[in-house]
């Protein structure tokens, strides 16, 4: 109990988790609220409301990634092991202030996103979350950021170095995973298990058929089911930051 | 209080530390002495745990760092003053590691009294000049009370004024009790701090005495002396003077405690050639770096 509240201490005394929070929130409201206020023609549906989520995703994955690697930069990670000379239990209780934080910052942006485009758009006859699968599109973005930053924290505890760990996420993220479904042949295959696909499947995949558009193709791709989804993806963060911890107690600090 | 046996840590091919085995007494000021490089951020790493020893161990108060329970409160170190976030107020800082060893935050202003930072206890620490960060390390150290205190190199870059009021400070602790271990690459400020010097080059123990004994030892003069005949040479002074062989190379000795004149005379009365007799004056400083280089001659003549 005392390292949450130490850990939490540690992240709200800087600044940067402020901006972070601050920027993921920013984007994905703002952009939504660009996107409701253009939607003609046809009824809003709730799936609309959260395609934006993944700029969000990225901003607080970056977020996570700084909490472990400032205190590389800085060496307050040695005296984190010095106080706490077991150095899994810090690291877990960074793990849990830092992904429910984003977890919250998730639920905040996603029905902030929601609730602006009620506001904002002209048909919002389908925007009521009247299915689970309404609800997941909505509250699943709270699980995602979770588990994102859950990942970033393992990648930031591995690599060491803010640059390292922020290059490998964005540019896993943003080109790589879209540039593999361009290899010939094997290339539709191996993006279908892409994490951050997989991880969109699972807000935006299985809508009511009512919510989708006239004309427009299933939302996002994948094998899996939505929730098998989230699991694939919480699962591949799960294994990443379980191997940081081990090579973190393993290593010289 | 500190014991070290053995101690070797390797980094990749580099030996930083070798074989190194020692112990830091309570009550004294004990100085850890020895070039840039010679090794001693990393026995005072390995000692709190945050490298792991490649062989031997090193316990303080009997056990390993890493089974202390709320260590802060056993041992205080600052080993760099730069370990802090410079965006974080100082007691920020001091917050998070008293509330990381359940102490009362109370005692975060106490140490920020005692160290003369209270008006500044708001301000960014990455705004504070060298003297100040040095004062916020000491003031972590001093977080829990600890009977155990470890200085790395805490005189660095500091003016005359800060300088006396860390050695005095250091003194202090001593008096009190408790186990203070300091290093600097400089014996000359060693010789004002410590009561007890353990001196290591190149990662291995070159001595463990008092700081009286090892100056008396270290600005002893000595002769240099190289011969055809020096085994002959080695058994005339035997008995009369300590003898060691320098770095085992140029094949000359190193002679304490007898005056060059004395040497000159034995291998003129016993016909020997002499190709070299030089003495050896050296300032304290210089003998110490003596000392260091050729840690093999030292171990010889012990
Ligand atoms: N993390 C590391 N990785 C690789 N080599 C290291 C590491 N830390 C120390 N060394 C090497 O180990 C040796 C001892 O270094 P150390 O910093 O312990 O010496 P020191 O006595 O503290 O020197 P100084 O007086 O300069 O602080 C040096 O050769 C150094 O280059
Ligand atoms: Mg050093």
């Amino acid at each position: 109990m005392t390292l949450l509240a130490v850990e939490r201490i540690k992240l709200f005394s800087t600044r940067s988790p402020w901006w972070c929070m601050l920027l993921a929130l920013g984007l994905t409201v703002g952009l939504t609220a660009i996107i409701a206020a253009n939607w003609d023609g046809s009824p809003m549906p709730v799936m609309g409301a959260v395609f934006t989520h993944t700029f969000g995703l990225y901003v607080i994955m970056v977020m996570a990634a700084l909490a472990v690697t400032t205190e590389y930069r800085f060496g307050t990670i040695k005296s984190t092991f010095q106080a706490a000379p077991d150095r899994t239990s810090p690291m877990i209780a960074k793990a849990v202030v830092v992904v429910l934080l984003s977890a919250l910052v998730g639920l905040a942006a996603s029905f902030g996103s929601w609730g602006l485009s009620w506001l904002l758009a002209d048909d919002t006859s389908q925007l009521a979350l009247s299915s689970g699968n309404d609800w997941r599109h909505v509250a699943g973005v709270g699980l995602v950021f979770g588990a994102g930053a859950l990942l970033a924290l393992g990648i930031g505890a591995l690599v060491r170095q803010t640059a390292g760990a922020v290059s490998i996420i964005l540019v896993f993220a943003l080109v790589l995973e879209n540039v593999v479904g361009l290899i010939p042949n094997i290339g539709d295959d191996i993006q279908n298990w892409m994490p951050f696909l997989v991880a969109q499947k699972f807000i935006l995949g299985d809508p009511d058929p009512s919510g989708i558009p006239d004309g427009a193709g299933p939302p996002a791709i994948g094998e899996l089911s939505p929730w098998g989804s989230f699991a694939y993806f919480a699962g591949i963060a799960l294994a990443i930051y379980i191997i940081s911890l081990v090579v973190v107690k393993r290593r010289d600090a | 209080m500190i014991e070290a046996t053995g101690l070797t840590k390797h980094y990749g091919k580099t030996v930083a530390v070798d074989d190194l085995s020692f112990s830091v007494q309570p009550g004294r000021v004990t100085g850890f002495l020895g070039p840039n490089g010679a090794g001693k951020s990393t026995t005072m790493r390995m000692i709190l745990g945050l490298d792991s020893p490649t062989r031997g161990k090193v316990t303080v108060k009997g056990r390993d760092y890493r089974s202390l329970h709320d260590p802060l409160r056993v041992v205080g170190a600052l080993l760099d003053a730069k370990w802090v976030h410079p965006n974080r107020s100082a007691r920020a800082h001091l917050q998070w590691l008293a509330k990381s060893n359940r102490i009362p935050s109370r005692r975060v202003d106490e140490v920020l009294d005692i160290v003369g930072l209270t008006q500044v206890a708001k301000r960014r620490a990455g705004g504070f000049s060298l003297g100040m960060s040095q004062r916020l390390g000491i003031a972590g150290a001093l977080l829990g009370d600890p009977e155990v205190l470890m200085f790395d190199e805490p005189v660095n870059g500091l003016d005359p004024e800060g300088i006396l009021w860390i050695r005095q400070f250091m003194h202090r602790l001593a008096d009190e009790g408790r186990t203070v271990f300091v290093s600097s690459h400089l014996l000359s400020e060693m010789a004002q701090t410590a009561q007890d010097l353990i001196v290591i080059g190149r990662g291995k123990l070159i001595s463990q005495t008092s700081t009286e004994q090892f100056i008396k030892d270290a600005t002893e003069d000595t002769v240099r002396v190289r011969s055809p005949q020096l085994d002959r040479l080695r058994e005339l002074l035997a008995g009369r003077a300590r003898i060691a062989d320098a770095a085992a190379s140029d094949g000359a000795l190193v002679v304490h405690g007898v005056e060059p004149s004395f040497i000159g005379e034995l291998a003129a009365a016993n016909g020997i050639t002499l190709h070299e007799l030089s003495p050896q004056l050296g300032s304290l400083e210089e003998a110490f770096m003596q000392l260091t280089k050729e840690s093999v001659e030292y171990h010889a003549a012990d």
